[in-house]
């Protein structure tokens, strides 16, 4: 099987085109399996990525006809709640969008509103304009964007940052992605107050909560970053544990999770600790055992450790 | 044959082509980030060759990775100095340099009204000669 050359392809109006070369040509397969790999769960998002990367590969061989067309619009926001992995995927799309093609150079820029708006008059055009220098080529995320629009303060300077990146975000699209995060509901409100910021975010993405085995999945691979497992029993013991915390307050996913498992850590270390004479071996010191995950407040007194000092 | 027949300041690089278009300066600036230099807009209205050291416009971007930022304050300050000579510069800051290692200029006056040959007599016949630009024969500010 032979693929078409450039020239030959854009003579012909009959020609074709070998979508599968061109698909293992660009290395997409590997920035898919990446993502698959590394963050469990978020369909939506990866859903969306999908498309993106199969509309780049449209877009290249169309190039061999010789059809030209507009960047698409790629700038997002992302909704959900705390712990859903906002940040984490922003941090991601920068080399996603540059392996695909649609960004030069993929860096990422994190900002909230204090390092956009100034705190007196003339101090916020500079501001923003240099962070939007910084961020050229690559991605800004502008976490918390709803921050950046207070209609109750008159005196507030959140509106001509806002009028900034709005011009940026239409005139420089080739150069600029700009990604928004926040929660669903502040967003919303957000955006029905700016609707020219709605009308130019393309892609609009919720991240839902995790369920109990996709959260399970997320620790266990989080432990195996730092070298460490469940053993059989603690890996029964933290589903349980996950089913009570996650019907407790204030669950904020894999944040959450994250720091039960820095909490199991450290009992597991005061464990060992607390028999000097035994001689470690290298299992004993990776494997996390069911009582440090059960000694947690959750199974006990049926409350986390924050509402600890209330009451 | 002179290979300057009009008034233009050949200071920097590329001084001798056509003014650069703005995907030449995006690529002369790429070339500099790849090679981790930081890159500077200057201007000035003093066109004496001797006139190394222009005003600064805006601190050094050390820290940007692309292009596209940079050529945005380049015109940002052609949009400010529309008539004053601005240069790009890019400085190499690695050991045993620590130099500008390019320079070229991205924006010109209209009129350049060119230079003078001063002649001055000293004792005997002797002449020094230096070379007098005729903008500067106006207050700074008032010459283009």
């Amino acid at each position: 099987m032979s693929n078409t050359t450039n020239s030959e392809a854009s003579a012909a109006e009959d020609a074709r085109v070998d979508l599968e070369a061109e698909f293992k040509a660009s290395n997409i397969q590997e920035v898919l399996d990446k993502l698959d790999n590394e963050l469990i769960g978020l369909k939506p998002v990866k859903t969306r990525i999908r498309e993106v990367a199969a509309l780049l590969l449209v877009d290249r061989l169309r190039k061999k006809f010789e059809l030209s067309s507009e960047t698409p619009t790629l700038h997002m926001c992302f909704t959900g709640n705390p712990g859903t992995g906002k940040t984490t995927v922003a941090m991601r799309m920068g080399e996603i969008l540059k392996r695909l093609g649609y960004v030069r150079e993929g860096h990422l820029v994190t900002v909230t509103r204090d390092d956009l708006v100034g705190q007196y008059i003339g101090h916020t055009a500079p501001k923003t304009k240099e962070v939007i220098k910084k961020a050229m080529g690559g991605v800004l995320f502008i976490d918390e964007a709803y921050y950046l629009y207070k209609p109750e303060n008159e005196r507030d300077y959140g509106q001509e940052s806002i009028e900034i990146l709005l011009q940026v975000m239409e005139n420089n699209r080739d150069d600029l992605v700009v990604i928004l995060a926040g929660y669903k509901d502040k967003m919303d409100r957000f955006f029905q107050s700016n609707p020219g910021m709605r009308s130019r975010i393309a892609h609009h993405i919720d991240f839902p909560d995790y369920s109990a085995e996709e959260l399970l999945q997320i620790a266990k691979l989080m432990l195996a970053q730092q070298n460490y497992r469940f053993s059989a029993e603690g890996e029964k013991a933290f589903a349980e544990y996950l089913k009570l915390r996650m019907k407790l307050s204030h669950f904020s996913n894999a944040r959450s999770v994250r720091n039960a498992l820095d909490r199991a850590r450290l009992r597991q270390a005061n464990r060992l600790f607390a028999d000097t004479k035994k001689k470690l071996s290298k299992s004993d010191l990776i494997t996390l055992e069911a009582d440090d995950v059960l000694a947690s407040r959750v199974f006990s007194e049926g409350r986390t450790d924050a509402e600890d000092t209330e009451d | 044959m002179m290979t300057n027949h009009g008034n233009r300041v050949t200071q920097g690089q590329f001084s001798f082509l056509p003014d650069l278009t703005d995907e030449q300066i995006t690529a002369q600036i790429k070339y500099a980030l790849n090679n981790g230099w930081a890159v500077n807009v200057e201007y000035t209205d003093d066109p004496h060759p001797r006139n190394t050291y222009w005003e600064m416009f805006g601190m050094p971007m050390f820290d940007l990775k692309d292009p596209a930022g940079i050529l945005m304050e380049v015109n940002n300050c052609r949009k400010t100095f529309p008539n004053h000579y601005i240069r790009v510069t890019a400085f190499n800051s690695s050991r045993g340099v620590e130099s500008p290692t390019m320079s070229f200029i991205v924006n010109r006056p209209k009129n350049e009204p060119g230079f003078g040959l001063t002649r001055q007599e000293v004792d005997g016949r002797s002449i020094r000669y230096t070379v007098h630009s005729y903008a500067t024969d106006k207050a700074e500010g008032e010459r283009y």
